[in-house]
C-alpha cells in the first residue's frame, strides 16, 4: 500500500508537470483526488489494514493528498500566469496607430480671446452686459458728448438706417456706457460690454466693416486715473505676461477727459523698433479715459460725487496678436481648416 | 499735420534726435505717426563740374563728359542731354547711387563708352519746376546759379538736410494744425522757451483802403470774422528758395510769391488765407453770403462746381468769386499780370464748411482746418504776417489799415485752478505750484487761482480738461497705478449669457465649430433659400449708405450666412464641416425706432457621415444640455428652404423653437453644392422661456426593472412619434423607458407596411414587478396600437 501511495504521488507529479493548460488540471484533480479517483480508491482499502498500520498509512495517505493538492495549486498558478502572459502578448497593439476620437468642435479664436478678457474682468467684479447693435444716434454720439457735425457722424464713416441720421449701426460699444448707467442708475457700476460694431471701411487685411469691441465702464465714489491705470495694467499683464511693459499716452475721445491710449512694448523687438511694431517699438492696444463729466451729468450721475473710467478694446486686433493671425479676412472667412487650428 | 524740423527751429531751439523728439512729443500727447528724412531717398549724388564734353564716337546725340566731383580723378559719364556745357555745375549721380522713385544707378557702358554714373534733371531728383523755377524743363539741372560747390552732396543744395514729422492731431486741438501750435507744444514738452514773433508791417502803399475795398457779411452766422488787407503794384515772381524749401517740406507745391505767402502763413499760423486779384473783384466789394440763386462757380482747379443755396461763397457785386473756406474761384485767381491783391484772412463756421466740402467732394487744406473750428483771433496776426512777408520779399506795396469785420468774437474764458479736485481725479499728489508751472509752459497764465484760457484753447472748459493738461506734463506714466477701492461688486454672466455659453459648449462637444458671419447681408440671400415673396423675413432693415449690395440689409435669418460658409468650405474641397454660429437677427418692430435683436443658434453641416437623424440627435443633445422641457418634432413639408420629406419643426413645451432638416437640393444648388446639406435654426430668446426646473437628485431605483420587446407591423404612414405616444399613454405609470430598436421593411412584411420594434422597460418604486403586473400593461398597449394604428403584433 505504501508503494501504491508513493506511486500515485510520483505519477501525479509527473502528470501535473505535463499538464499544459488550466482545464487539464481540473481533470487531473478529479482523476487523482476525486470520489472516484485513484487516491480514494487506495484509501477505500484502508479497512483491510491492521489497527497498527492504519494510522501510519492514514497519515501517509493524507500527506500524499496534501502534497498533490499543493502541487496542483502551484501548477495552476504557474499555468494561469503563463496563459495570461500568452494572452497579453497576443493582445499587444501598435500604439502608434492613431486613436479613435469623435471630432470635437472648435471655439472661434476671436471668442477664445474674448473669453480670456471676460474672465480677467469678471475676476475684478465686472458684470457682462450686452446691448443693441442697431442704435440711436443719441446713444452712439449725442449722449457721448459727440455733437452734431462731428466727423465721426459723417455718412461716409457711419452706416445709417434713417434719413434723418437718428438710427445707425453702432460705430463703437461705448453707447453701452450710457445704457449701463441708465439701467443700473445707482453706482457702483462695473460692466464689460463686448459686441459687434460697424464702420464704413472696405475689407482688407486690417479692416472690416463689421468688427468687435470690448467696452468697460467703472463708476463709483473716488475712482481715479490711477485706478484706471492699475486695472488696465492688470489686463495687459494677464494677457501678455507679467514682464510686459505698458505705456499710457494722452489722446482725445469726446466722452472721456483725461483720455489716453495704451501701448504695450513690442514683444518681438522689446522696443527697439521692428516690422511688427512698424518701427515704433510700441503696439497700440486700447483707448481709455476718465468718464467725461458731461456724460455723467447726461445720465443723471453727479460728477462732483462720482467719477469713473471707461475703456474700449478692439477685439480683432487683440485676437490677431494673441494667435499671430496675419490677415483679418481669415477671421470672417470661417474656413474649417482655419477654425480647427484653435 | 506735417512739419519741418528746420522750420520749427525758428520757434523753439530743440537739438533732440528725431527719435527722441518723436518719443517726447508722443508721450506729452502729440502723437508722431512717422518721421521722414528728406535726404533718405537721394543717395551718392554730388555737385560736379563739367571739365570736358565731347561727342560720343558711336552716337549722333550722346556726349562723353569728364566730371570733377572733388575727388582725385574725374569721373567719365555719358549723357544724352543737349544743354550741358563745359564748366557747368551739374548734379552727378555716381556709381551705386539712388535717385527718386528708388532708381539705382550703376556703372555701365553706353555704345562702348564707359559711363560711371548719370547727370540728373530735377525730375530725377524728385523735384518739379515749381521747386526750382530756374531749372531747365527738359534737360540736366544746371547748378551754376545755385549756392553750391564741387563735391557737395546734392541733398544740401536741394535743402533736403531736414526731417518732416507727421503728427496725428486730435479733434480737440485745432490749434495744433499749425507750426506755431506744435512749436508751443514742443516748448511745453521740452520745457524750453517759445520764440514768437509779432508781425510788423511798414505799409504806406498808394491809396486809401476803405475807398478801394468794402466788405459785407450778410450771413454773420456762417462768417464769424472777415479780415482783409490790400497790396498794390505787385510783382508776381517765384518766391525765394528758403520759402520754397519750407513749403516743399510741408508738402505744399510752390506757385508764385503771393500764393506761396498765403500758404506759408497757413502753415505757420494754421489760418487759411486767400489772395484775390483786385481787378476782378467787381465794384471793389466783397460780400460773404450764402450762394442763394447762384448755381455754379469754377474753382481754382478749373472744375465747375454746382452750388447749393446754403453754401457760403465770397462774392463781389455781381457773382461769386470764391467758395468760402474751401477754394478760390478761377475768375479772380492771381495771374502773372496781377497788379493789386486782396488778402483774405477769415473765420467761417466749421460745420458749414465741412458740409460744403463734403457735398462737393473737395476736402482742401483750408476746409480741413476750418471744419475743426479754428481760433477767430488768428485772422489779424495772419493777415499782418502775410503783408510783412510781401514787404520782406519786395513783392508789392502794402496799404495802411485793415478791414476787420467781427461778427462773433469769443469771450475771454477763465476757470479756477482746483488742485484738490484735480489730484482726486488723477489719484496723484501734485502741488499747486507744479500745476501752475505746467500751464505756464503751455502759455496758459494762472492769476490769483484763475486760469486765463487763451482763445486757441476752447477745449479747456472744466476741471477735467485742466486735469488732462496737468497729467500730460506731469507725465501719464508717472501717475501711480492702484486698484479700485470702494464697494465690491459681483461680476459674472447673466442667466441668458450662461445659456448661450452652454449651448456653444454643447455644440462644440458634438463636433460643431464656431463661425462668425456679417450681420448685414445681401437681400438676394432670401431668394437663394427660396423664401416666398410674402415671407415676413423679407421685411429687412435697409442700410441707407451700404458699402455694397452684399452688405445692404440687416439679416432676418442666419440661414443664408451659414449656407454661404458651408458652400465656401465645400468649394475649398473640405470633405466635411460641422459649424455653428450664435447669431443675432434684426427684426423691425412696428412703431419702434430700434429692431428686436434675438439671438439664434444656427447649426449647419455636410459630409459623408451626415444625415437627418445625426443632426436631430445633436439638437436633442444640446436641448438636454440646456435642460429644457421635453422636445417634440413635427414633420414640415412646406418650408421651401428644406427637403419636404426631411424637415421638422421643433417644439419645446408649447413653443415653436426652431426648424431643422436637410436643405432643399435646389437651395443647395443655389449655393453651388450638390451634396446633402443639413441645418438647424434654434431661437434662443424663446428657449430661455422653456427651461425645465433646475435639476435635483432623485433616489436611485431600489427594485429591478423588467424589459419587454415588442415588434409589430403597421402601415408605412404611421410615425414612430405617434406610435411612441400611443404606447406611453396605454402602458401606464409602470413604463419607465421606451426605446426604438428596429424598423424593418422587406421579406415577410406586406408592401406599404413596416415592422417597428420597441424595447419597453417597466419598473415600480416599491416592489419587484411580476408578470402579473406587466401583462395587463402589455395587453393594453397592444389593444391601443391595434385600435389607433392598425398595428398587429409580429
Amino acid at each position: 500500500m505504501k508503494e501504491q501511495l508513493e506511486q500515485i504521488k510520483s505519477r501525479a507529479f509527473a502528470a501535473l508537470e505535463a499538464a499544459k493548460a488550466v482545464p487539464e488540471l481540473e481533470e487531473l484533480r478529479v482523476r487523482l483526488l476525486g470520489k472516484k479517483g485513484e487516491l480514494t480508491a487506495v484509501l477505500k482499502m484502508m479497512g483491510k489494514l491492521s489497527s497498527e498500520e492504519r494510522p501510519v498509512m492514514g497519515q501517509l495517505a493524507n500527506s500524499v493528498r496534501a502534497a498533490i493538492e499543493a502541487r496542483l495549486d502551484a501548477r495552476r498558478t504557474e499555468l494561469e500566469a503563463a496563459a495570461l502572459d500568452a494572452r497579453l502578448a497576443a493582445e499587444a497593439l501598435d500604439v502608434t496607430v492613431p486613436g479613435t476620437k469623435p471630432e470635437l468642435g472648435h471655439r472661434h479664436p476671436m471668442y477664445i480671446a474674448l473669453d480670456e478678457a471676460k474672465e480677467i474682468f469678471i475676476g475684478m467684479g465686472f458684470q457682462i452686459l450686452e446691448g443693441p447693435e442697431v442704435e440711436l444716434a443719441d446713444y452712439n454720439f449725442t449722449k457721448l458728448n459727440t455733437e452734431e457735425g462731428h466727423p465721426a457722424r459723417d455718412w461716409s464713416d457711419t452706416f445709417y438706417l434713417k434719413e434723418d441720421s437718428s438710427v445707425l449701426l453702432r460705430t463703437q460699444t461705448s453707447p453701452m456706457q450710457i445704457r449701463a448707467m441708465e439701467a443700473i442708475k445707482q453706482p457702483p457700476i462695473r460692466i464689460l460690454a463686448p459686441g459687434r460694431v460697424y464702420r464704413k471701411d472696405e475689407v482688407d487685411a486690417t479692416h472690416s466693416p463689421m468688427f468687435h469691441q470690448i467696452e468697460g465702464l467703472v463708476i463709483d465714489k473716488g475712482i481715479t486715473m490711477a485706478d484706471l491705470k492699475g486695472t488696465l495694467e492688470t489686463l495687459v499683464k494677464s494677457l501678455y505676461g507679467e514682464d510686459s511693459v505698458v505705456r499710457f499716452r494722452p489722446h482725445h475721445f469726446p466722452f472721456t477727459e483725461p483720455s489716453c491710449e495704451v501701448d504695450v512694448q513690442c514683444f518681438k523687438c522689446r522696443g527697439a523698433g521692428c516690422p511688427t511694431c512698424k518701427g515704433e517699438g510700441w503696439i497700440e492696444l486700447l483707448g481709455a479715459g476718465m468718464v467725461h463729466p458731461r456724460v455723467l451729468e447726461g445720465c443723471g450721475i453727479d460728477p462732483s460725487v462720482y467719477s469713473g473710467f471707461a475703456f474700449g478694446i478692439g477685439l480683432e486686433r487683440m485676437a490677431m496678436r494673441r494667435f499671430q493671425i496675419s490677415d483679418l479676412r481669415l477671421i470672417f472667412e470661417n474656413d474649417i481648416r482655419f477654425l480647427r487650428q484653435f | 499735420m506735417n512739419i519741418s524740423r528746420n522750420w520749427l527751429k525758428e520757434f523753439v531751439d530743440i537739438q533732440a534726435s528725431d527719435r527722441e523728439y518723436d518719443e517726447i512729443m508722443t508721450i506729452a500727447g502729440q502723437k508722431v505717426e512717422t518721421t521722414t528724412r528728406l535726404d533718405a531717398e537721394i543717395k551718392n549724388v554730388k555737385v560736379g563740374r563739367v571739365l570736358s564734353i565731347v561727342r560720343h564716337q558711336n552716337s549722333d546725340h550722346m556726349w562723353v563728359c569728364q566730371i570733377d566731383v572733388g575727388e582725385a580723378l574725374p569721373v567719365q559719364i555719358v549723357t544724352g542731354a543737349q544743354n550741358v556745357r563745359q564748366g557747368d555745375l551739374v548734379p552727378t549721380a555716381l556709381h551705386d547711387s539712388w535717385l527718386a522713385g528708388g532708381v539705382h544707378i550703376l556703372s555701365g557702358k553706353l555704345r562702348g563708352e564707359e559711363s560711371n554714373g548719370m547727370l540728373c534733371s530735377i525730375q530725377e531728383l524728385g523735384l518739379t519746376h515749381n521747386d526750382f523755377p530756374d531749372a531747365c524743363e527738359d534737360g540736366i539741372w544746371i547748378l551754376n546759379d545755385e549756392d553750391c560747390a564741387v563735391g557737395q552732396d546734392i541733398n544740401e543744395v536741394i535743402g533736403n538736410n531736414d526731417s518732416v514729422v507727421e503728427f496725428e492731431i486730435t479733434n480737440n486741438r485745432p490749434d495744433c494744425y499749425s507750426l506755431i501750435g506744435l512749436a508751443r507744444e514742443t516748448a511745453a514738452a521740452f520745457n524750453v522757451p517759445l520764440k514768437l514773433h509779432e508781425p510788423v508791417v511798414k505799409g504806406g502803399g498808394p491809396g486809401v483802403l476803405p475807398e478801394l475795398l468794402d466788405v459785407e457779411t450778410p450771413d454773420p452766422d456762417l462768417c464769424l470774422r472777415y479780415t482783409a488787407r490790400m497790396v498794390r503794384n505787385v510783382k508776381i515772381a517765384p518766391s525765394p528758395k528758403w520759402m520754397r524749401q519750407r513749403l516743399r517740406a510741408a508738402g505744399i507745391r510752390p506757385i508764385n510769391n503771393i500764393v506761396d505767402i498765403t500758404n506759408y502763413v497757413m502753415v505757420e499760423y494754421g489760418q487759411p488765407m486767400h489772395a484775390f486779384d483786385y481787378r476782378y473783384v467787381k465794384g471793389g466789394k466783397i460780400i460773404v453770403r450764402r450762394a442763394g440763386e447762384d448755381a455754379e462757380l469754377t474753382t481754382l482747379d478749373g472744375t465747375v462746381r454746382k452750388l447749393r443755396p446754403e453754401m457760403l461763397v465770397i462774392a463781389d457785386e455781381t457773382r461769386p468769386v470764391g467758395l468760402a473756406g474751401v477754394m478760390g474761384g478761377e475768375n479772380s485767381e492771381i495771374a502773372p499780370d496781377t497788379v493789386d491783391v486782396v488778402f483774405e484772412s477769415a473765420n467761417f463756421d466749421g460745420t458749414s464748411i465741412r458740409k460744403t466740402a463734403l457735398a462737393l467732394g473737395m476736402r482742401t487744406e483750408a476746409s480741413a482746418k476750418f471744419e475743426k473750428n479754428i481760433d477767430p483771433m488768428l485772422t489779424l496776426p495772419a493777415v499782418n504776417r502775410a503783408c510783412e512777408l510781401v514787404e520782406l520779399l519786395g513783392a508789392g506795396e502794402v496799404l495802411d489799415g485793415v478791414i476787420d469785420v467781427l461778427n462773433c468774437v469769443p469771450e475771454p474764458y477763465s476757470l479756477p485752478l482746483e488742485p484738490e479736485r484735480i489730484n482726486a481725479l488723477l489719484g496723484t499728489d501734485i502741488s499747486e505750484a507744479d500745476m501752475v508751472e505746467y500751464l505756464r509752459r503751455e502759455q496758459i497764465p494762472v492769476e490769483n487761482g484763475q486760469i486765463l484760457v487763451p482763445s486757441w484753447r476752447p477745449d479747456l472748459r472744466r476741471m477735467a480738461d485742466i486735469a488732462e493738461e496737468v497729467a500730460r506734463f506731469y507725465g501719464y506714466n508717472e501717475i501711480p497705478t492702484t486698484l479700485m477701492r470702494g464697494a465690491t461688486t459681483r461680476g459674472g454672466y447673466s442667466p441668458s449669457q450662461k445659456l448661450v455659453n452652454a449651448a456653444g459648449a454643447a455644440a462644440r462637444a458634438l463636433g460643431f465649430s464656431e463661425i462668425i458671419t456679417y450681420s448685414f447681408v445681401s437681400p438676394t440671400g432670401l431668394d437663394l433659400i427660396r423664401a416666398p415673396k410674402d415671407d415676413p423675413r423679407r421685411e429687412q432693415i435697409k442700410l441707407l449708405n451700404p458699402l455694397g449690395e452684399d452688405t445692404s440689409v440687416m439679416r432676418t435669418t442666419a440661414l443664408p450666412s451659414m449656407l454661404d460658409i458651408l458652400a465656401r468650405n465645400n468649394a475649398y474641397h473640405n470633405k466635411a464641416a460641422r459649424l455653428y454660429e450664435l447669431a443675432k437677427i434684426y427684426l423691425p418692430v412696428e412703431g419702434q425706432a430700434l429692431p428686436y435683436e434675438p439671438k439664434l443658434l444656427m447649426l449647419g453641416c455636410y459630409g459623408p457621415d451626415e444625415n437627418f437623424y445625426g443632426l436631430k440627435g445633436a439638437v436633442e443633445d444640446i436641448l438636454s444640455q440646456l435642460n429644457t422641457l421635453s422636445a417634440r418634432f413635427e414633420a414640415v413639408t412646406t418650408d421651401p428652404a428644406y427637403h419636404p420629406g426631411r424637415c421638422a419643426a421643433l417644439y419645446v413645451g408649447d413653443k415653436r423653437i426652431g426648424t431643422l432638416g436637410q436643405i432643399h437640393p435646389l437651395v443647395a444648388k443655389n449655393y453651388g453644392m450638390d451634396c446633402e446639406v443639413y441645418a438647424a435654426e434654434l431661437n434662443f430668446t424663446d428657449l430661455q422661456t422653456v427651461l425645465a426646473p433646475e435639476k435635483t437628485f432623485r433616489a436611485l431605483p431600489r427594485f429591478p426593472a423588467t424589459s419587454r420587446d415588442l415588434a409589430f407591423v403597421c402601415a408605412e404612414t404611421e410615425t414612430v412619434g405617434a406610435l411612441e405616444a400611443c404606447i406611453t399613454q396605454a402602458a401606464g405609470p409602470l413604463l419607465k423607458e421606451i426605446k426604438l430598436f428596429d424598423i424593418y421593411r422587406g421579406v415577410g412584411i406586406a408592401q406599404g407596411c413596416k415592422s417597428v420594434a420597441f424595447s419597453l422597460t417597466f419598473r415600480a418604486e416599491d416592489r419587484t414587478l411580476t408578470d402579473a403586473d406587466i401583462e395587463p400593461a402589455m395587453d393594453s398597449v397592444l389593444r391601443a396600437l391595434e385600435a389607433g394604428h392598425g398595428a398587429v403584433r409580429r
